[in-house]
Parts: structure tokens; sequence; C-alpha cells
């Protein structure tokens, strides 16, 4: 039965305590490990101000204080998203976080900051502003040139909108979700000079 | 916006310029911010009740 099948897989490769553990190695003592969780905080307050923006739409973000207070806040949650996200990505480079069998979450990582930067360009097109009109038009000759105007057409602005709140989150959460999932079968990786009597545990 | 912000934002951007690099002092001031968080994570003390002597 593949449903057994899967059950079992699930409980060997990532049991519950490693799904949800209580202890963290020693070496996780650290500021340089707290911005893999940054980043996701930030991913967390862009959704919901983005659901917002969504529900209410532009009627009420271009007119109203609240709305426009939304907005700021979905845009600098962006910012700050890319400003933990980089610096994450900085912190696992140098300590070489591939090691260790964790080459796919590596690579999962590389993949949602490429898909961030297009979730993110297609916000700025769709701020149906002046701004937003701007990048349209000097991005659609660069787009063009690469050969992929015809598929990925910035200055649609319904194709855009759909992108960015559909299909770009919906991939880009799942691919999130993935990557925490493979952080918690390996383990957070241990510093390049780590030994055994400081990746004891702790909480 | 109205005082200093307002002077301070409602003109172009202020670029540097060495040869072919090129890069406008607001996106120069948020690298730099970048990388002293990137270092001050690396080098202040993580506070920890069990001064991360691995106790369970």
């Amino acid at each position: 039965m593949w449903t057994a099948r899967a059950r079992e897989s699930w409980q060997k490769n990532l049991p519950i305590e490693k799904l949800i553990p209580d202890t963290q190695p020693a070496y996780v003592v650290s500021w340089i490990y707290v911005f893999g969780v940054l980043t996701i905080a930030a991913l967390s307050v862009i959704i919901i101000s983005g659901l917002a923006l969504a529900f209410a739409g532009p009627a009420w973000y271009h007119t109203s204080d609240f709305g426009h207070w939304v907005n700021s806040l979905h845009f600098w949650s962006v910012q700050l998203f890319f400003a933990f996200m980089v610096i994450h990505l900085w912190g696992k480079f140098w300590m070489a976080a591939w090691r260790g069998g964790r080459i796919k979450t590596w690579i999962s990582g590389a993949v949602v900051f490429v898909l961030s930067i297009a979730t993110g360009f297609t916000g700025y097109l769709i701020q149906t502003n002046f701004d937003s009109q701007w990048i349209a038009y000097e991005a659609k000759d660069g787009f063009n040139s690469a050969g992929i105007g015809a598929f990925f057409n910035v200055t649609n602005l319904g194709q855009m909108l759909l992108l960015h709140v559909a299909f770009l989150p919906a991939v880009l959460g799942l691919l999130t979700l993935i990557h925490v999932l493979m952080v918690r079968k390996r383990g957070v990786v241990p510093p390049i000079d780590a030994n055994s009597s400081n990746t004891e545990a702790s909480r | 916006m109205s005082g200093w912000i307002s002077n301070f934002m409602n003109h172009p951007a202020t670029y540097l310029k060495a040869g072919w690099v090129q890069i406008s002092v607001s996106n120069l001031i948020v690298i730099l911010l970048m990388l002293t968080v990137f270092a001050l994570a690396i080098f202040i003390p993580f506070p920890n009740e069990d001064s991360g002597k691995g106790k369970k």
C-alpha cells in the first residue's frame, strides 16, 4: 500500500523528534543562526499583509490611511525579508552549509532566493503608479531581447498581478516549507571547526 | 513627507562611479548596513542560560 510506504518513509527520514526538537546543538548559540528564522518571520508578515491587500483591494490601499500603512508594511517587510535572507545566505556560504549531505538544502535555498527576486519584481510592477509603469517599460526591452517577452510580458498587468498574488507565492511557500523540512531532517550545519565537545545538545 | 526626509528623497539618486562600477549612495548605505549586521551577528555573543555548555 503506497500510504504505508509513504508513512514509513516519513517516519524514517523525519521523525517527530527531528521535526519539532526541544534541543539544538551548542554551536547554534550564535546570532548568525537567527537569520533563517528572521527571514521566515518577515515572509509571514509579507503573506499576512499581502492577503489584507488582496482582499481589500487597491480602492482601499491607495486611498485610506490604514490602507497606505498596510501597503507600506508589505513593502518594508519585503526589504527586511531580502536583507535577512542575504545575511542568512552569507552566513551559510562562509560555513559551507552544503556539507554533510545538505546539498539539496543549499540548492533549494538558492532557488527560493531567485524566485523571491521574481516575486519582488512582479510586486514592483503591480503598484499601479508611475513607478511601476516606468519599471515595466524599462524592463520590457530586456525581456524582449532575451526572447521571453511573449511568455512573461511585464506590461501585462493582469499577468503580473496573478503571478505575484497566486503562482509565485504558492511555489515560494512550498519550496520554503521543503527547505525547512530538509534543515530539520539533516539538522543545522555545524561550524567547519566543530568537534564532538561542542556539538552536544543545548536548549 | 515633510522636512529633511522630503528634501533627502525628492531628487534623483546620487551615484558613485569608479570605472565600470556604478552604485547609488542609498544602495551602498544599505549594503554597508547589511555587512555591519553580518559582522555583529558573528562577533556579539548570544545570550544563553546554559552558556553553550551543551546541557539539555
